[in-house]
């Protein structure tokens, strides 16, 4: 099959790869660009492991075509940090208040709980339940995800977080 | 263990973060930047890709595998079927529960999706291609799909290859389709109770076929070198020393040349204890090819082919006083085990420890016979995310026991207080063959009582019954409660061994001359933060900071022989290996200690990080000046070095329990449900790191509230299975779960050297039985006895309509 150059703006980058009209952007992330924070878990885009943010929106990248994502803005979880190393707000959260357990769906968690903080800092927590609901998680049961995801809206508002992990 | 008490001590002991502290978790830094390193994230040069070719039919005979079209396209590199296979002895292999199982579909196909042709391309994308070109002529054959038509004198004969056998791995078969017949307890004595019994009870407790279902599936890369004639097996690996025995077994070839490496793991809950066939033809395939080639199934293949749990149906017999004292307890099992027993349990003990079944309660006598038979279905029951069968027999006895009250008409909780085992009975000798090693189950009942409030909630309960039969409401409140008792840390060499390599596990752990460590273990994280909490013990037991303390596991070259990460076992066995390994380095560092400081080792008392001397705690050495001494000046006749190899062969199991009440409001007219509250309290022994504890706890619910409120493979009259994407098999997302209140007590084991007992899996055993109580307790004052799980909405809105709720 005759092969398409890609080019985007990944995590402020500029990066290309010559990849097939069929390649999943999934695969043209872990497959030619070596980016492997983003994962597979489901390929019917229920599970949002593979969540990446393109343009400002969430996006299951099992779910559209690399050539789709051409010339768009895309930001991984390995673009969360600070150029000088410094964790995201959402990174230290996670940490903080056992967010995460085995890590396989914590890129696609954090990447998709950035736009929620995004598109409303101030969440309730059942306002945080509805935006991850495209996310699975097989190992938290998602109670220390919402307080992660609390501890990192009040650390990105200037508030200290109060409550403690379980 | 004592807790330090004056200012200076105290202080040291925060700064180690050893165990009861809620100490950050260490795989958290990668995990939550994008490098962990799964399987998938690995590449090695040049390296193919392979995709299985499936079978579309349940059962059927195989009349012709056509290749070459597959083998025409462009990149493909190879693609084996059966027959290629033979020429190295690999058609067939062996299973852990003493069968046989095709790796590639040999003469008939005895599931929907059975392995058939593996496809080996140099991109993925071509593999998948090429094997749907894979062209299969089939010859139908009839399929067996209920179990308990299995053994039908005219049902079809499934295993052609044992057909003839009168005998199985675990005793003489009564039919053809028929895999073993376990029994355990005194039959005579028991059917002797019940012929006498005041009152009895008996019902059909079916536990549907569910599968675990971890976010990562199961994949692997192997790459043979010819040079060298070493493979190496990168997989996501439960128990990577087993899987290596497994090769060194079937391929002969000595461990030396075999190295297995489970790198980060995203879940397992059992899904990853198995060796399936895409295992095998990667290895059999990079041999052939001389390249690297990984085998990654995609969801719908994991879900309807690499394992499954439960699939068991108990019929369930108590007999009781009519003041509502249980007298007796028979339980006949038929184990639905699909087309070969490829069961993950220990050797010996075909249905697990399925004669946990007594529960929490002191029944005198009992009796427990289990059938296991073959179907068209996917094989290897694993215990998902529970001890071997131990969450089928609490489903059967917890929804047993509430079935009981009802006929009784006693309050569930009453009933189960009565007759629970008493503190003082500990050591209790169940009437199954267990030594229960310790419990309180009246204290955490009396703990679950109060923090929930359960007298008022039956009294609000009575009201809402009241105010439903005047057509005030259509909804229904329900209180569900569970008290089990789970059975942990295979286990002794007494009983346990998985092909007959006993199950201990081990520890390693090797301290530098700076004061910092490594420990290595046999055990395998799969989530459970082993790195982090490993570390703790570590800490407290020699006084290192956990943050100086490094733990690797998974890498068969380097990790000391264990049995992995399954059914709860880590913390009982391998936790136990790491404090006795550590205890070693601690007795030689008191040897060391009494040199330096011109004492009898008599006269030094540990205190936090340091040995002193009694009465005079200015004379000291720390641990850190005591590494430093093991390399530079031990005592005469005294190995320099400090390091320490335990393997851990347990004394017993371990008993964790818990009790669990579940509050939960059901629509009848739409049957939907609310989960109002759900709290767990889990007494696991002594508790390492109560952050962990608690994530576990939720994730554990979590997985149980999915498997009692929706999960169910199913197989269609055809053995067709539907329900294998996450389209339609259930995992609930954050808006459908329940906020969980947790809650525990500390009852130590008494044979464990730091007192734990485990905890990952029990809340998924208490949690199922408790849903489903609360879904029975919902509609029994409307004269329903059982309702069977899964009770997703439309079921629950079938059992309200069954009731005449809906004129």
């Amino acid at each position: 099959m005759s092969k398409i150059n890609v080019t985007l703006q990944l995590n402020g980058k500029s990066v290309s790869a010559e990849v097939e009209p069929r390649t999943l952007l999934i695969h043209y992330l872990r497959e030619n660009l070596n980016v492997t924070g983003p994962h597979i878990g489901c390929d019917t885009s229920h599970c949002g492991a593979c969540t990446v943010d393109i343009d400002g929106k969430s996006v299951k990248s099992c779910t559209i075509f690399a050539v789709q994502a051409a010339g768009a803005e895309v930001l991984t979880i390995e673009g969360m940090a600070g150029a000088d190393g410094k964790l995201h707000a959402l990174q230290e959260g996670f940490r903080e208040m056992h967010g995460l357990q085995c890590g396989y769906c914590t890129p696609g968690m954090i990447i998709r709980a950035y736009r929620l903080l995004k598109e409303n800092p101030n969440p309730s927590d059942e306002q945080i339940r509805m935006g991850i609901s495209g996310n699975l998680c097989r190992c938290t049961g998602y109670q220390n995800i919402v307080k992660a995801i609390q501890y990192a809206a009040a650390k990105l508002n200037g508030v200290e977080h109060k409550e403690a992990a379980e | 263990m004592n807790a330090p008490t004056d200012p200076s001590a105290i202080e040291r002991a925060e700064k180690l973060q050893g165990m009861g502290c809620k100490r950050k978790r260490v795989e958290d830094v990668r995990f939550t930047q994008g490098r962990g390193n799964y399987v998938d994230d690995i590449k090695l040069p040049g390296m193919l890709h392979g995709d299985f070719h499936r079978s579309s039919r349940a059962h059927a005979r195989i009349k012709s595998i056509d290749t070459s079209k597959a083998k025409a396209v462009p990149g493909v590199v190879a693609v084996l079927t059966a027959e290629e296979l033979k020429g190295v002895n690999l058609a067939w292999m062996p299973t852990l529960a003493g069968d046989v199982q095709m790796v590639l579909a040999d003469g008939k196909v005895l599931f929907q999706n059975q392995e058939i042709a593996f496809v080996v391309a140099t991109d993925r994308y071509i593999a998948a291609d090429a094997a749907d070109l894979v062209e299969v002529e089939y010859e139908e054959l009839p399929v067996v799909i209920d179990p308990f038509k299995a053994m039908d004198a005219d049902a079809p004969v499934l295993r052609e290859d044992i057909k003839d056998k009168k005998d199985g791995a675990h005793g003489p078969r009564k039919h053809y389709n028929h895999i073993f017949n376990w029994q355990i307890g005194d039959k005579d004595l028991t059917d002797a109770v019940f012929n006498k019994a005041e009152v009895a009870t008996k019902d059909l407790l079916s536990y549907q076929r569910v599968h675990p279902c971890p976010l990562e599936t199961c994949q692997c890369l192997v790459s043979f070198d010819k040079i060298k004639g070493e493979i190496t097996i990168y997989g996501t690996f439960q128990a990577p020393h087993v899987i290596r025995t497994v090769v060194a077994l079937i391929a002969g070839l000595p461990e030396h040349k075999i190295h297995v490496i489970s790198p980060d793991i995203g879940g397992g809950f059992g899904n990853k204890v198995g060796a399936y066939p895409g295992y095998i033809c990667s290895a059999v395939a990079s041999i052939v090819t001389g390249l690297p080639v990984k085998w990654v199934e995609d969801r719908i293949e994991n879900l309807s082919t690499t394992s499954f749990a439960r699939d068991y149906h108990m019929t369930t017999e108590i007999a009781a006083t009519r003041d509502g004292r249980v007298t007796g307890l028979r339980v006949h099992i038929l184990a639905d085990h699909g087309a070969f027993d490829a069961c993950a349990d220990p050797s010996k003990w075909p249905a697990g420890f399925a004669n946990i079944v007594t529960g929490s309660y002191d029944f005198p006598v009992a009796h427990l016979s289990v059938d296991g038979v073959y179907t068209n279905k996917a094989p290897g029951g694993v215990a998902y995310r529970c001890s071997f069968r131990v969450t089928e027999v609490a489903y059967a006895i917890e929804r047993a026991m509430d079935i009981m009250a009802q006929k009784l008409g006693i309050d569930p909780v009453d009933f189960r207080v009565k007759n629970f085992i008493k503190r003082e009975q500990f050591p209790y000798q169940s009437a199954l063959g267990w030594e229960y090693d310790s419990g309180d189950y009246h204290t955490a009942m009396q703990k679950a009582l109060e923090a929930t409030g359960y007298r008022k909630l039956r009294e609000e309960q009575k009201a809402k019954q009241e105010a439903f039969k005047r057509g005030e409401t259509r909804d229904l409140m329900g209180i569900g409660v569970a008290f089990f008792t789970e059975i942990v840390g295979a286990g002794p060499s007494k009983n346990c061994d998985i092909l007959g390599i006993a199950m201990f596990d081990s520890a390693e752990i090797r301290v530098h001359p700076t004061g910092r460590a490594l420990g290595r273990m046999g055990s395998k994280s799969q989530g459970q933060g082993h790195e982090t909490t490993w570390a703790q013990i570590i800490a407290t037991e020699i006084g290192i900071p956990a943050d100086d303390i490094a733990i690797e596991e998974g890498n068969t070259d380097t990790a000391p022989y264990g049995l992995g990460t399954y059914g709860s076992r880590s913390t009982p066995v391998t936790g136990a290996a790491i404090a006795m390994a550590a205890r070693k380095i601690k007795a030689k560092a008191q040897m060391i200690a009494a040199f330096m400081l011109e004492v009898h080792e008599g006269d030094l008392e540990w205190d936090v990080d340091r040995f002193r001397v009694k009465g005079n705690p200015e004379q000291f050495k720390t641990m850190t000046q005591l590494a430093w001494a093991a390399y530079n000046k031990v005592p005469p006749g005294m190995e320099p070095g400090l390091e320490a190899v335990s393997y851990y062969d347990p004394p017993n199991m371990t008993y964790p329990f818990g009790a669990y009440i579940c509050v939960m409001d059901i629509d009848v007219d739409t049957g939907v449900h609310k989960v109002r509250r759900f709290y767990a309290l889990d007494d696991c022994g002594t508790r390492i790191n109560p952050m962990i504890i608690e994530g576990q706890v939720h994730g554990g619910l979590t997985e149980g509230y999915a498997i009692a409120m929706g999960q169910e493979i199913v197989y269609d009259a055809m053995g067709n299975v539907s329900g294998v994407s996450l389209m339609d098999y259930f995992l609930p997302t954050a808006v459908e779960t329940p906020i969980w209140e947790t809650d525990y007590t500390v009852t130590p084991s008494p044979h464990h050297p730091i007192g734990a007992k485990g905890v990952g899996e029990s809340p998924n055993v208490g949690s199922v039985p408790c849903f489903a109580n609360a879904v029975n307790d919902a509609f029994k004052f409307l004269g329903s006895t059982h309702i069977a799980m899964p009770h997703d909405n439309y079921r629950v809105w079938q059992a309200a309509e069954n009731l005449g709720l809906h004129q």
